[in-house]
């Protein structure tokens, strides 16, 4: 008797451990093999770029809070530069410095998340991740301090930021800059050198330099695969031009580069705030912009390098107090298009940990 | 030192004894498993700094108590398109077995249901029947995540069979019997010294037997949900994962048995030097569960027969060897001689052994 085998189709989400969030594998399988894959994503649509057009250009800040829910402060700055671009108000000097003090601290806890739930996906069971949340809970205090929410800060405003950072701010993230390598140094001791790991996460998933450009990925994701682009070197926006970092990049672009240029990139975020943390000027931390604002007609685009890539607002402006049309380049979505290409061919525990490695944020990618 | 020993058919009878020590069996399992649950829950979360269980009773001792509640009374949910008898019956299938292994395992001298002069052939053959009933709950459940799980069990236990087998052999061998009460009386230096390749092939095809990490594939949660008892509920769930606890109570039991002298020991009183020991083994466990990443599945199988089964023959070999070439060479030369096989045999290995394999062309 001849014995017949048929491929069988595995929805991997929307309710799954591993989709971080309600994302859905529709996975075709043969045995253990990925014989095709196709995403299906919109659980969570809210219909942001749509709701903005009947806020005032403030009231639209809480709702980027709620795009990358992981990484706030990234979003918040996002768009109050484009703002600022369509607008062109400048920002005083110890606003500038404070966003990046926030936005770097954004990208060292949005990394953290991401190392850790890589880390979890390819079956450590809780213990990185753990560890990077504890972690990650001090850089919450501080933005506890300076915004008094711990997810969605809504911290940033045109012209500048919110409020002042109180007096006890400062000594405590210096306390943090100064401790963290030490904790860095301790998540790469954990599993770097793994047998395990490395054999799970080395080779697998490769998305070739070509095709990483060619989807216009960006981030992390474009960066282990060699290609040294990063919107803080190669189109300087707020103050970054003030500070010496490098760009950790891949060589091949597997999990384990994407994991590792990771880990690099918050020992770099952590120099930038030594840096900024010397360098913070006392003075005003917001100017004057009136509530209603009414950028002149036209229309901007204004980037930045949020923590999963580049994170672009193009905003339309007709002269009133509302945007005429918001556009947000998610980073995530752009970057989770490359996941076919990526998984097909791998079985089903390396489907999670490339999916894993890509790091996205559903808020972002259904907006 | 004098070990008290129990007469064979204490307290008097086939019967008594056999209904006494089933009591006492069960009992005593049902209490370690709930035990080990919560040791493993306070020290995991203690090695992931965070505190587990604390609010019931004491240090939260009575967590599992407070879960056994729970999972009573939680509704028994039944897949429509499932196979409603063989979804009844695979958790009995899976639990009974684990609860029949503990009948040859000697807790101190004596102080066992049945010394079965062929214990550890009962030990292994038993052990594998706990597949059956978790590949029936993969089946019975109508679901592709389980289905998957349960396929992997099988495939990992047919695969780590052999290995397992032939390392327990050269203990066999060293012990001149397959009684668990006769190979304990026979290690005058344990046997992990003796045999201390042997004991690293088993206890880590031990771990893939009873999957835990890093060889948890088929309940792999970050992958495939909850494996073979994604549709359980209830206490058909409890089943299972008492039948998981019981069944790493009961490889930590055999492998003291094995390896680690069992019950015999120094100073304590002898049940209480296997219960430790016991304890140390459940502890590695746990302590590997926290540490490492999970392997995948064609990793699992290349480390069973490109790892550990070519070296547990190699360990074979040279066990009967030496049994035959040098009867009355000192056991400390011995010992010294396996170590030494073990370094080089496991880092030589691992130089052209390659864990699984790449991308599939599809």
């Amino acid at each position: 008797m001849a014995l017949r085998t048929e491929p069988f189709v595995v929805n991997i989400g929307p309710a799954h451990p591993s989709t971080h969030g309600v994302f859905r594998m529709r996975a075709t399988l043969d045995g253990e093999v990925i014989v095709d894959m196709e995403p299906v994503f919109g659980y969570l649509h809210r219909g942001i770029e749509k709701l903005a057009e009947e806020r005032t250009y403030t009231g639209v800040i809480p709702l980027t809070d709620r795009l990358d829910y992981l990484a706030s402060m990234s979003n918040n700055l996002a768009y109050v530069l484009a703002v600022e671009k369509l607008a062109e108000i400048a920002v005083p000097g110890r606003a500038e410095y404070l966003r990046v003090i926030m936005a770097e601290l954004q990208r060292i806890a949005s990394h953290l998340i991401a190392v850790g739930a890589f880390l979890n996906d390819c079956g450590a069971f809780m213990t990185p991740i753990l560890y990077m949340i504890r972690e990650r809970e001090k850089i919450l205090d501080l933005f506890e301090m300076a915004s008094g929410q711990r997810l969605t800060y809504n911290y940033m405003r045109v012209g500048g930021v919110s409020q002042d950072v109180p007096e006890e701010f400062i000594p405590a993230l210096g306390k943090f800059v100064k401790v963290m390598p030490g904790f860095i140094d301790e998540y790469d001791q954990l599993l770097a050198e793994n047998e395990i790991l490395l054999a799970r996460a080395k080779g697998v998933g490769i998305l070739p330099k070509e095709l990483a450009i060619n989807i216009s990925a960006s981030g992390p994701v474009l960066r282990a695969s060699g290609v040294k682009w990063d919107i803080r070197k190669v189109d300087p926006y707020s103050i970054y031009d003030r500070f010496e970092f490098d760009i950790p990049t891949g060589t091949v672009g597997d999990c384990y580069d994407r994991y590792r240029v990771r880990i690099q990139e918050m020992r770099q975020s952590v120099r930038i705030l030594k840096q900024a943390l010397e360098q913070l000027p006392p003075g005003e931390v917001r100017s004057d912009v009136p509530h209603l604002l009414r950028p002149p007609v036209g229309e901007v685009y204004g980037h930045i390098e949020a923590p999963k890539g580049e994170l672009g607002f193009y905003l339309v402006s007709d002269n009133s107090i509302a945007p005429y049309r918001l556009h947000i380049r998610a980073p995530s979505l752009i970057n989770l298009t490359a996941l076919r290409d990526m998984i097909v061919g791998w079985k089903v525990a390396d489907a999670i940990i490339i999916f894993g490695s890509i790091d996205i944020c559903m808020g972002e990618v259904d907006r | 030192m004098a070990m008290p020993v129990l007469p064979p058919d204490w307290p008097g009878g086939f019967w008594a004894h056999w209904g006494v020590f089933v009591v006492i069996i069960f009992v005593f399992v049902m209490a370690m498993v709930m035990g080990f649950i919560w040791f493993e829950r306070r020290a995991m979360a203690i090695m992931q700094a965070r505190l587990g269980p604390n609010r019931a009773g004491p240090f939260g001792v009575l967590q599992p108590v407070a879960d056994a509640i729970k999972v009573l009374l939680k509704e028994d949910i039944i897949p429509a398109a499932g196979d409603k008898l063989v979804h009844w019956l695979a958790p009995v299938v899976a639990f009974v077995p684990v609860l029949m292994i503990f009948a040859v395992v000697p807790f101190q001298g004596g102080a066992i249901l049945a010394d079965l002069n062929i214990g550890i052939l009962y030990v292994v053959a038993i052990s594998s029947v706990t597949t059956v009933g978790i590949f029936m709950a993969g089946w019975a459940s109508n679901n592709k995540y389980s289905l998957l799980g349960a396929m992997r069990q099988v495939a990992s236990v047919v695969s780590y069979e052999i290995p397992v087998v032939l390392s327990i052999i050269g203990v066999v061998l060293l012990a001149g019997s397959l009684s668990l009460s006769q190979i304990v009386l026979a290690q005058d230096i344990p046997f992990i010294l003796l045999q201390p390749l042997g004991f690293l092939l088993f206890f880590i095809g031990g771990c893939a037997e009873i999957n835990r990490a890093p060889f948890d594939l088929m309940e792999a949660d970050s992958e495939i949900v909850a494996g073979f008892h994604t549709e359980y509920s209830g206490m058909k769930f409890a089943l299972f994962y008492l039948a998981e606890y019981g069944e790493a109570l009961a490889i930590s039991a055999i492998v003291t048995t094995l390896f680690l002298s069992g019950w015999r020991g120094p100073v304590l009183p002898p049940w209480l030097w296997f219960l430790l020991k016991v304890g140390l083994v459940f502890f590695v466990i746990v302590w590997i569960r926290t540490t490492v990443p999970r392997v995948r599945i064609d990793q699992l199988m290349a480390l069973a027969w490109k790892f550990l089964f070519p070296l547990a023959l190699i360990n074979l070999i040279i066990t009967a060897i030496e049994i035959l070439a040098w009867p009355a060479a000192s056991s400390w030369v011995i010992v010294l001689v396996n170590i030494a096989i073990m370094v080089v045999l496991v880092l030589l290995w691992s130089k052209f052994f390659r864990l699984g394999g790449g991308r599939v062309e599809v």
